[in-house]
């Protein structure tokens, strides 16, 4: 008994000592390991995303009939689309059409980053909207939020797949349907939130100097809601890479030529037997993505957003 | 509770609509691409397209009701049987995976509670973060890698019915269930470890160790009892991300069940199946967690409805 209640007393004791009362919350969150680590980890896969035709890769599109299933660390020779060849070195090996699994891996990571910020932002813009109205404009609010609740009833995947597969797949189809059912989550926090600062004093403050509403919406109460929602935005990004690559993988997601991570292991699912790693490579860069994001969206959860942080 | 009946008419609307608000003649769509003119003009007459939308609505939501899901474009039955051919495997893999990952994870979250702040706590935070970004269906294939392909001790891939004898059903339900696991097991650990820990910090619990409870009682019988309303709710509200994995599972393991089958219809572009999956798998955790709050009697005798 004595045991853990110390625990607990020291794990209090702690965290009193982590809050130094002049930090800003930038400071705060700068100091914070998970933050650190998630965020070099995300630092570095950007710069490789950047720096993609720098990094000994070839055009990852092009496939050459003559260096297919090659094992990692082979030389092979490639036909340019110019009609040269030319030697290649094949780190992670060749797929079953001839292309450079290396290069696809390394172009994949811009898929990846890509369609999780974007997915992000398109379901915080959405989702904000919506939690706003509904916080704001009493009359709204029953029938969004049940529309809501509706979508919240329906799994992720499900939607994703069904609304792609109603739109035919492209980058701007495949964002938008893993964007939607994670709107519901943001618009039920902003409205939240809502509920609780308009009844603030500045608040009130504002709507007795007749401040017009969209005024204070955009200036009183966005402004507070902000820490939750980037610390929620990075828990979508790291969902949005995850089930795009899934969508890839089932092969309902981008068309098969653009190199994601998950087109690559669903093309690596022929050969598995004697190629597992046309599967594992992928996945170990798509984890360390998540894993990254995940642990960057704990610690900026720690820092930012205490109360959320005791919740779960 | 009551409130399960507009979400569920919800939901009806806006399966409804995902067709009706996609561009295009949503005939032609369901059709497919090889439909002939008079094909689509039959649908669009059985379907009443030249209607009213709320009229089309209450056709549709009539047949709905009465257990009518329309029949498949691409396998030419009546979807309901599709499911009916189909369910026994993900049925099967639910289960099991359920009860793996409850058996699994709330001893763990316990533990982690009871020794807050430890290296076994730390080690289950740790895991659960890993279990969150793991793609399923990377952890399907290192272990049928692993298992199956080296060490040669389960078979790779397929499904037996439970009919063909109980072990070859285990055997095969072994590899998907662990897999499927993984991502359940860290949320319901965490919510565990979480109650758990809260639990830990009232009175009663002092009071048990002070009259001297063996330590594995109090934290049965008084903080896990205590913490497991949150337990029920989360395995419910998990039930959404086990229908989103066994999609993926089915498909890595060769499981003909219904999340092959909704992968199967969208490349078919089978609309009336993926609407009736949609439907059908939202009925399914809808009434999940309807089940779940009724047992919060159970957990929570304060609770009264």
């Amino acid at each position: 008994m004595a045991a853990v209640d110390a625990d607990k007393y020291a794990a209090l004791s702690v965290e009193s000592a982590d809050v130094r009362p002049q930090e800003t919350a930038w400071q705060r969150v700068r100091r914070n390991l998970s933050v650190r680590i998630g965020g070099a980890v995300l630092v570095l896969l950007l710069a490789i995303a950047a720096l993609a035709p720098w990094l000994g890769t070839v055009d990852p599109t092009m496939f050459d009939a003559g260096s297919r299933d090659l094992a990692p660390g082979v030389r092979g020779e490639m036909l340019t689309l110019e009609g040269e060849v030319i030697q290649h070195k094949f780190h992670f090996g060749s797929d079953s059409l001839g292309r450079d699994i290396y290069s696809r891996v390394i172009y994949g990571t811009r898929v990846s980053l890509f369609v999780g910020v974007v997915a992000a932002l398109v379901s915080l813009l959405i989702g904000v909207f919506c939690g706003l109205t509904a916080g704001y404009l009493r009359w709204v609010d029953g029938i969004l939020m049940r529309v809501m609740d509706g979508i919240m009833a329906i799994p992720a995947i499900l939607i994703a797949i069904a609304l792609v597969a109603m739109w035919r797949a492209s980058l701007v189809t495949v964002i938008i349907a893993i964007a939607i059912p994670e709107i519901p989550r943001v618009a039920r926090l902003v409205r939240s939130l809502v509920l609780t600062i308009r009844e603030e004093p500045y608040v009130e403050a504002a709507i007795s100097l007749g401040t017009p509403t969209w005024k204070i919406m955009l200036g009183h109460i966005l402004p507070n809601t902000i820490a939750p929602l980037v610390v929620m935005g990075t828990f979508i990004a790291a969902s949005a890479i995850l089930i795009e690559a899934i969508l890839s993988f089932l092969g309902v997601g981008l068309p098969p030529d653009i190199p994601t991570w998950g087109n690559i292991m669903a093309e690596g699912r022929i050969a598995f037997v004697q190629f597992p790693h046309n599967i594992f490579i992928p996945g170990i860069f798509l984890t360390i993505t998540v894993l990254a994001v995940n642990i960057l969206g704990d610690g900026l959860r720690d820092t930012l957003d205490p109360k959320m942080a005791k919740r779960i | 509770m009551l409130a399960t009946i507009p979400v569920l008419v919800i939901v009806a609307v806006l399966v409804f609509l995902l067709l009706r608000i996609t561009p295009g003649d949503p005939a032609a769509i369901l059709a497919g691409d090889a439909a002939s003119t008079e094909q689509i003009e039959g649908i669009r007459k059985t379907l009443g397209l030249d209607q009213p939308l709320p009229v089309q609505f209450g056709i549709w939501a009539l047949q709905m009701v009465q257990g009518d899901l329309g029949e498949s474009y691409y396998y030419k039955v009546r979807v309901t049987e599709l499911i009916a051919q189909r369910i026994e495997a993900t049925f099967s893999l639910a289960l099991v995976t359920i009860v793996v990952a409850v058996l699994i994870s709330v001893p763990l979250g316990v533990i982690a509670a009871w020794r807050f702040g430890g290296w076994f706590d730390r080690f289950l935070m740790g895991f659960s973060v890993f279990g969150f970004s793991v793609p399923v269906f990377i952890v399907g294939y290192l272990l049928v890698w692993l298992v199956s392909l080296k060490l040669g001790w389960l078979p790779v891939q397929g499904y037996k019915r439970i009919d063909a004898g109980l072990w070859p059903w285990i055997q095969h339900l072994v590899l998907p269930a662990i897999t499927l696991s993984v991502i359940y097991i860290a949320l319901i650990a965490r919510v565990t470890r979480a109650s758990v820990l809260e639990a830990l910090g009232e009175d009663y619990i002092r009071t048990a160790r002070a009259k001297g409870l063996p330590e594995s009682r109090v934290l049965i019988k008084h903080a896990l009892a205590n913490a497991a309303v949150p337990i029920v709710t989360v395995i419910g509200i998990g039930i959404a991300l086990l229908i989103g994995g066994v999609v993926v599972t089915e498909s890595v393991y060769a499981i003909p069940g219904l999340g092959r089958l909704t992968v199967d219809a969208v490349l078919a572009r089978d609309f009336p199946t993926i609407q009736g999956l949609i439907l059908f798998f939202s009925l399914i955790y809808v009434g999940v967690n309807l089940l779940v709050d009724l047992s919060y009697v159970v957990f929570d005798p304060r609770i009264r409805y």
